[in-house]
């Protein structure tokens, strides 16, 4: 059986607004499957007492202190934006609703 | 079946049994974002509070503030939750420019304070608030919409962004739900939200200012039939002041209840709050908004917090504001009731500053629970915000004790005062308030309502004292109101031999 369907695909296109044609929902499923097939393979050797793993390094608690840094000047925050005006990001609208 | 929509809560409670919920938002008051070092000063030129980590730039990673951790663990320990031995911060994916990285960091599965409560009193009676989770996450950046008619997105063609705000820390507290209240379903939601602003104020780690965002309150209500299952929920958002948490509930159970009755069903959705009407709209409907496909951020290391740096932080914990409430109550002797009346009107902390500042407790309660709480409904703000600071308040009170201002003439340089004309003694100069306390102007004043009233002056002298009154109005009339009554009348019984 196949790890993604292609209806799933097509749902992950639309919320990553990527516009996937109908040929391209068949090969991107396809392709899909090929790796998630191959990532299910650890489960078969991740035995029960074996937890997920979400982080490849054994770290807990890196942390900084509160202590403000030099960040990036306006011009150079905006530098590689497409559009901006008045200081500001300049984006097509998204919703057709109240955010 | 009624056919008129019901008009009181009582109405709806009559048929229909109230549960609510709250999510709160606290801004921290760090001196850094949350992942980031990037300064977080409110209203700085946009775009300038920002660092390749905050603008989700490729190769950036985050690193989470050990301030902010601590706060957030305070939080959860005043709110009497427990705290995870290990939790993980997660990825909240959406489509929405205001995170540039196209996805929000919080946490999902796994906050860091689960499972505590809040006890609050409505009308003499202890609620108790279940909460049911304290998690970190980070703020969003702020969108403004052009080309459009008013800032809305509505009708707008395109959205101007500020990251400025983009990753200051934010902690999300969520109640359980919270049942049988019944008619007072409203009056529980705001003591609620007064309750944990003042607990997260006393804790210092965030200003809390419901006007500025830094305290933000989302209100969800539904109405179920006594005895069946709760009802559909609807969360009311933009509820961005005390009194609008209480107006927000109770409106929105007036409008459910109304379309139960019609026999219509309740739509899961979210509600904006309008501030000018009262009322709610309905706004982005919820069914496609929430796949928000969350995972554990793998660029953030779990947390794991040591249960001996919990107990320090335990220790740090100030005196509860309930606890610090009744010992107020003793020291300035006052009931219960009034009390009551004190924490209802937001003047606990404006009484005890302006007693700190040299007052008597009576004179500090009279002048904030009186004139000025009356000033600020009239206005429609928090008594915090009227104007007055307990430093004029001090001053006030100082003067009418030094005999420089009658009750009356204080109520009128409260009205400079909150008018924003200055301190009182500014304003006593400016508008000549001052009472007359020039002796010859006063027995010439005297001196003359005793020569144009002959026949009282007579009563007066043959023993009848209560005739003084027509006296004494006439001089203080003469005076414009700026004379102290009581001296006044003492100089009118000392000169007709009567004291």
């Amino acid at each position: 059986m196949a790890a993604i369907s292609r209806e799933e695909v097509a749902h992950l296109a639309r919320l990553a607004r990527l516009a996937v044609n109908e040929t391209e929902l068949d090969t991107f499923a396809g392709q899909l499957d090929v790796i998630l097939q191959a990532v299910a393979r650890v489960g078969e050797v991740a035995a029960a007492d074996i937890p997920p793993t979400s982080h490849s390094i054994p770290l807990t608690n890196i942390l900084r202190d509160d202590v403000v840094q030099p960040g990036l000047t306006q011009q150079e925050a905006l530098s590689g934006a497409p559009d901006a005006q008045d200081g500001r990001f300049r984006v097509p609208r998204i919703l057709d609703e109240e955010a | 079946m009624t056919t008129t929509a019901p008009a009181t809560v009582e109405e709806v409670v009559a048929r229909y049994e109230p549960v609510i919920g709250l999510e709160t938002h606290v801004e921290l008051g760090t001196r850094t974002k949350m992942f980031c070092s990037c300064p977080t000063e409110f209203g700085a030129e946009p775009n300038t509070q920002v660092c390749p980590v905050c603008l989700g730039l490729p190769g950036s990673l985050p690193v989470a503030n050990k301030a902010a951790i601590e706060a957030t663990i305070r939080i959860g320990l005043a709110l009497n939750c427990s705290i995870a031995a290990w939790c993980r911060f997660a990825r909240k994916n959406y489509f929405y420019p205001d995170m540039p990285k196209d996805f929000q960091i919080s946490q999902y599965d796994e906050p860091l304070c689960v499972d505590g409560y809040l006890d609050v009193e409505v009308e003499g009676k202890t609620v108790r608030v279940g909460i049911e989770r304290v998690h970190l996450e980070e703020d969003t950046g702020k969108t403004l919409h052009i080309g459009g008619a008013t800032g809305r997105i509505h009708g707008a063609t395109e959205s101007l962004v500020d990251y400025n705000r983009a990753g200051i820390p934010l902690v999300e507290i969520v109640t359980k739900p919270v049942a049988g209240a019944g008619t007072l379903a409203p009056e529980v939601a705001r003591a609620y939200v007064t309750e944990l602003r003042d607990i997260i104020r006393s804790l210092g780690v965030s200003d809390v200012r419901m006007e500025q965002g830094s305290l933000r309150c989302d209100v969800n209500t539904s109405l179920n039939r006594p005895g069946a299952e709760w009802g559909t929920r609807t969360e009311t958002k933009n509820v961005n002041s005390l009194r609008s948490v209480e107006r927000a509930v109770r409106s929105e159970m007036l409008r459910q209840a109304s379309v139960l009755d019609a026999g219509g069903r309740i739509t899961q959705e979210t509600r904006h709050f309008r501030e000018d009407t009262g009322d709610t709209r309905p706004g982005r409907s919820k069914e496609e908004a929430t796949d928000y496909r969350y995972f554990p951020d793998p660029d953030l290391v779990p947390l794991a917090p040591d249960p001996v740096w919990v107990e320090e932080l335990k220790a740090t914990l100030p005196e509860p504001p309930r606890v610090r409430r009744e010992r107020l109550r003793e020291q300035w002797g006052v009931s219960e009731h009034d009390m009551e009346s004190i924490v209802n009107a937001g003047a606990v902390e404006l009484i005890e500053a302006t007693v700190a500042a040299g007052t008597s407790p009576d004179a500090a309660r009279k002048w904030w629970l009186g004139e000025l709480a009356r000033r600020a409904n009239e206005a429609g703000v928090e008594l915090a915000e009227v104007g007055a600071t307990p430093a004029h308040v001090a001053e006030l009170a100082r003067l009418v004790d030094e005999g420089k201002l009658t009750d009356k003439l204080a109520r009128a340089v409260l009205e400079g005062v909150v008018a924003g004309e200055g301190s009182p003694a500014e304003i006593v100069a400016a508008r000549g308030l001052e009472v007359v306390s020039d002796t010859g102007a006063l027995t010439a004043a005297v001196g003359e309502a005793i020569a144009a009233n002959p026949d009282v002056a007579q009563k007066v002298r043959d023993g009848k004292v209560a005739a003084a009154g027509a006296l004494v109005g006439a001089v203080m009339k003469a005076t414009k109101g700026q004379a102290d009554a009581k001296t006044v009348r003492d100089l009118i019984l000392s000169r007709l031999g009567a004291a």
